[in-house]
């Protein structure tokens, strides 16, 4: 059965069938609103992604929320510190689903220079699960518009069948870590590093 | 006003005082612990070196070193480099908050990254790293995080 079969002929143009992944993703992917939210020099490239100059607004991302409970997207721009991961995984946790996460940079994405630190968490996917990686020390603006749009086919690809963010049976539940005598411990008394 | 001739002035105002001459490309005025509190006196009411603008240490492999940077706004000089060395097993400096306030989050971040202890100091307390951290991650035999971070 064809659309043609499908809709009176009087319709026709006025009338569109798509599946409701293709019309709800389309809609969702759309508009992403990213958390206002940076940890370090990454931020600023983050920024100026918003300026005219590379206008995220044309991605429907004009808007950097402020409050975790009005965004969908965390862009983690920067290095994620021993000291700031508490916050940024309860920052996380009280983001709305479906919710999406960006690792931005090096220090981001593995820890960077600072992996062998003793107070740096040697990537944010430690943490959080990341949808995309933007590699770059820092990544240029370009990378992150591309870092978006590699975000929107992944949206488009979700289905509500098999999503997670649909199902009551997944654990999507993220420990927030506290901090042990060397490191980031989990909560359940797990040692880590 | 040269690192000599400051070293020169303070060697003539205290002879009891055992103090050093380092050469270097900053030269610097090696104190004694003890002394350092009367010589800061010193500097900073007689010589007019009111701001401390950095407490930092070195780890050497059979001492520690703090070292100071003075400044003066008055006469806009400086900087006057005070270098007080400290035991490798149990370290302690006087705590020289008293006559700078600044020094009061310096030492405090001396003592949380490497370890020594400023007598005096009104809250000797970590402000880099949390409370309950055990050692201190800038002294070299300071284990590294090789260990993978382990979650889930």
């Amino acid at each position: 059965m064809t659309q043609e079969d499908l809709v009176p002929p009087e319709l026709r143009g006025n009338v569109l069938i798509a599946p409701v992944d293709w019309i709800y993703n389309l809609g969702r992917a759309g508009s992403v609103w990213p958390m206002m939210f940076g940890l370090a020099c990454c931020a600023f490239e983050m920024i100026v992604t918003l300026t005219s100059r590379y206008d995220l607004a044309r991605f429907g991302m004009e808007f950097m929320r402020a409050s975790p409970r009005q965004t969908e997207l965390m862009i983690v721009a920067g290095t994620v510190t021993k000291k700031m991961a508490p916050q940024v995984v309860r920052l996380y946790d009280q983001m709305p689903e479906p919710k999406y996460v960006m690792a931005m940079g090096a220090c981001a994405i593995s820890g960077g220079p600072f992996k062998d630190g003793y107070s740096v968490v040697p990537g944010v996917d430690k943490l959080l699960p990341v949808n995309v990686y933007v590699p770059g020390c820092p990544p240029r603006p370009e990378s992150l518009l591309d870092a978006v749009l590699k975000l929107h086919k992944e949206i488009r690809e979700e289905t509500i069948r098999t999503s997670p963010w649909y199902r009551k049976d997944v654990d999507r539940e993220i420990p927030v870590p506290e901090y042990g005598p060397r490191g980031l411990v989990l909560p359940k008394g797990e040692k880590s590093e | 006003m040269t690192a000599k001739e400051t070293f020169d002035r303070l060697a003539e105002k205290f002879p009891q005082f055992e103090l050093a001459y380092v050469e270097g490309k900053d030269p610097a005025i090696l104190v004694q612990g003890d002394n350092l509190v009367e010589l800061a006196q010193h500097l900073r009411d007689e010589q007019e070196y009111d701001y401390c603008s950095s407490i930092t240490s070195v780890d050497y492999p059979d001492h520690f070193e703090v070292v100071y940077h003075l400044y003066s706004w008055k006469k806009e000089g400086g900087p006057v480099i005070l270098k007080v060395h400290a035991d490798r097993e149990d370290p302690k400096v006087p705590s020289v908050v008293s006559i700078w306030r600044g020094a009061d989050w310096q030492e405090r971040e001396v003592w949380d990254l490497m370890g020594i202890h400023f007598d005096g100091h009104p809250n000797l307390t970590r402000v880099l790293m949390w409370e309950g951290f055990e050692g201190h991650p800038l002294r070299k035999d300071f284990p590294g995080t090789e260990d993978e971070y382990a979650f889930g």
